[in-house]
């Protein structure tokens, strides 16, 4: 066993980009669940993004115009949702469970051409200067389009979450759409929106793992990512820079399970393979008891149906 | 009304998620297989489904075949084949090793059926098992990979520590380390059989432990892929898989199940077809092959290894010739001496050489 034989530099830059997808998805969920919708369907957003974007990539050639497909073809599996549960009002943890199955059966049907074929490339940006720095360089400064968006959107999410009007608005419509509705707001309407760009964004995470991080389309290749998104919203207490941390450690801890076996490390590997989603959960775990005890975040209306009193 | 449109848009999604197919079989002989992966992945089920393919043309209208991918070894794959027996399967051919158990307990409810399983080691009067000696491609690989790698470190990807794997990195670290003595193996166990992500991320992270090649025993073309974009070289499993790295691609390990599943469909149909049969064919019968070798390998390595694989085909070279001493310094094999079938079926143990523990 050498521990130099790891590059943590190349460590680092792996785990961000086997987290990104994480990330997209979860920072979806979590503008969903704050408005007070708990969509159970994010691996089937995934999943119709993964394939979608990679069929699109192929078809045209262009990694870009396919992570854009990706993104619509998430949007609207989650329309779907949102007509059922907003218009018809049904039960939201029953519909999100049937769009993951669904999902899933339509991904592998719409996708059965595409097994086998290479996708396009998406070429990584390098920031000038900046990456050249050794170490720092590798880690941070020469990824792909899509990293630097998802960090990008973390902020973006954040801010418009905590100090945008309507950031205000949409966590107003998710903690009590009643008291949001007799103010005037449009709660269907909000939802709806919030919703769409959920799928969106989980759309995006699935074209990523089909595009750029294995690159390949195969059946059922989300392999959980949607749930383990689910998972880091609620323990990360609904906050985007806390999420952020908590994928990039499932990420890392994963890379690192391989490092660690490549380099011969005696452990049980059945624990190094339980080992991402331990140490995703006690982290989580830690950083919210120390702090903020008691308030957790929860939307008050999460996964309640709104029904308007007229 | 409201009610009403509330309860049909749900049963619509969950009628959606509930199209089943179903088997309906019409010819004089028919043939099931099932898969544990889609046909479409230019691997494991995708060679399969080329046996599959040969069955139907070597019999024309006389054999009808059908097939269930994606079946989970678990209950599933009894009630599978249960359907299939059901709608008048004369020969279920089961393809991967996790169907050991159901293929046993469906045989005992529908005797007159002929299973095939394979990669099994347990047999009933209508189960036979068949498997293919990957190993000795292993050895043309492993020879080809000590030769080709400049930085002396081979990364391997595995799925589960069962015999048949850790025959498989012992036959190509043997041939390796003939080939070149510096060589050091790195292992990954990945444990699963296909998954895209997860063998693309342990290929990476070899690579970056200073990994040039690749070797894997995992179904799918995602190592591949990995090693075209960083410029190392790696081995196709199962199917020719050059097409996902036409740079990196040295030559690839090729199951031919095709001759073994016309040879047993017509037993089958004659009436000659015996149960409790344990096949173990490699390079010689044809239900292993080295695919063509890449122009990147020199003349004199494409020469050795073609005399290697001809050696195993004709029986004057073993994959496992002594003197050959176990991972704790034990001797295995006397000079000379040749591994025993009972020894290679059941192969629990590394070679000497070879670091870091096979997972328990």
């Amino acid at each position: 066993m050498d521990l130099s034989e790891i590059n943590f530099a190349v460590l680092v830059a792996s785990l961000i980009v086997a987290s990104t997808p994480l990330v997209l998805a979860a920072l979806g969920e979590l503008i969903v669940e704050k408005s007070g919708v708990l969509n159970l369907g994010v691996e089937g957003m995934m999943i119709i993004g993964a394939v979608t974007g990679f069929i699109v990539g192929v078809e045209t050639g262009s990694a870009y115009i396919g992570m854009m497909a990706a993104a619509m073809a998430g949007a609207l599996l989650s329309l779907l949702f949102a007509f059922i549960i907003l218009i018809m009002q049904a039960n939201q943890v029953a519909s999100g469970l049937a769009l993951t199955i669904f999902g899933l059966g339509i991904a592998a049907l719409m996708g059965h051409p595409y097994t086998g074929i290479k996708s396009p490339q998406i070429s990584t940006i390098s920031i000038p200067f900046i990456s050249e720095i050794p170490v720092l360089g590798t880690m941070f400064f020469q990824h792909d389009l899509i990293v630097y968006l998802s960090l990008i959107s973390v902020l973006v999410i954040w801010y418009f979450l905590n100090r945008m009007r309507a950031g205000l608005i949409l966590r107003s419509v998710g903690e009590d759409h009643d008291v949001a509705h007799s103010l005037g707001y449009r709660v269907v309407t909000i939802r709806f929106l919030a919703i769409t760009f959920g799928g969106a964004m989980a759309g995006v995470g699935g074209g990523y793992l089909s595009l750029v991080r294995v690159p390949q389309w195969t059946e059922g290749m989300t392999a959980g990512a949607g749930w383990i998104a689910l998972a880091l919203v609620v323990f990360s207490g609904w906050r985007p820079f806390r999420l952020l941390i908590g994928a990039y450690i499932f990420g890392g801890i994963t890379i690192l399970q391989l490092n660690l076996q490549a380099i011969g490390v005696n452990i049980n590997i059945a624990l190094l393979s339980m080992a991402p989603y331990l140490a995703t959960i006690l982290a989580l775990v830690v950083i919210s008891m120390s702090r903020f005890r008691g308030n957790r975040g929860a939307p008050g209306c999460l996964g309640r149906s709104f029904v308007k009193i007229t | 009304m409201r009610q009403f449109m509330k309860y049909f848009s749900a049963s619509f999604l969950f009628i959606s998620m509930v199209i089943t197919s179903s088997i309906a079989i019409a010819a004089d002989y028919k043939v099931g297989f099932i898969y544990i992966g889609p046909p479409g992945d230019h691997g494991w089920n995708y060679q399969h489904d080329v046996g599959r393919k040969a069955v139907d043309e070597a019999f024309g209208d006389k054999v009808e075949t059908v097939f269930q991918e994606n079946v989970p070894e678990s209950a599933d794959a009894e009630r599978v084949m249960t359907q299939m027996a059901l709608s008048g399967a004369d020969m279920i051919f089961a393809t991967s090793f996790g169907y050991m158990e159901p293929v046993l307990n469906v045989a005992k409810k529908f005797p007159k059926v002929k299973f095939e399983h394979a990669t099994g080691y347990m047999t009933a009067d209508n189960v036979s098992t068949y498997s293919a000696r990957f190993y000795e491609g292993r050895t043309v690989a492993g020879h080809i990979a000590g030769k080709m790698t400049k930085s002396n470190t081979i990364g391997y990807v595995a799925s589960y520590p069962i015999p048949e794997v850790v025959r498989g990195i012992n036959s190509a670290y043997l041939a390796a380390k003939k080939a070149n003595p510096n060589v050091e193996f790195k292992v990954i166990w990945i444990f699963t059989w296909y998954d895209p992500a997860k063998e693309a991320d342990a290929a990476k992270t070899l690579i970056s432990q200073g990994a040039d090649v690749i070797l894997q025993h995992v179904d799918s073309s995602a190592i591949m892929t990995v090693a075209e974009e960083a410029g190392v070289y790696a081995f196709g499993q199962a199917s020719d898989m050059s097409a996902f790295g036409p740079n990196a691609h040295l030559t690839a390990i090729i199951n031919g199940w095709a001759p073994y599943y016309v040879k047993k469909v017509k037993q089958g149909m004659d009436g000659t077809w015996k149960g409790a049969e344990q096949t173990f064919d490699g390079i010689g019968a044809g239900m292993v092959i080295i695919g063509p070798l890449s122009d990147k390998i020199p003349d004199s390595v494409k020469k050795e290894a073609m005399e290697i694989r001809d050696g195993i085909a004709s029986g004057t070279l073993h994959s496992f010739t002594g003197p050959i001493n176990k991972q704790d310094g034990s001797p295995w094999l006397k000079a000379g001496e040749t591994a025993d079938m009972g020894t290679l079926l059941g192969m629990n143990f590394y070679v000497e050489g070879i670091e870091g523990d096979i997972p328990q």
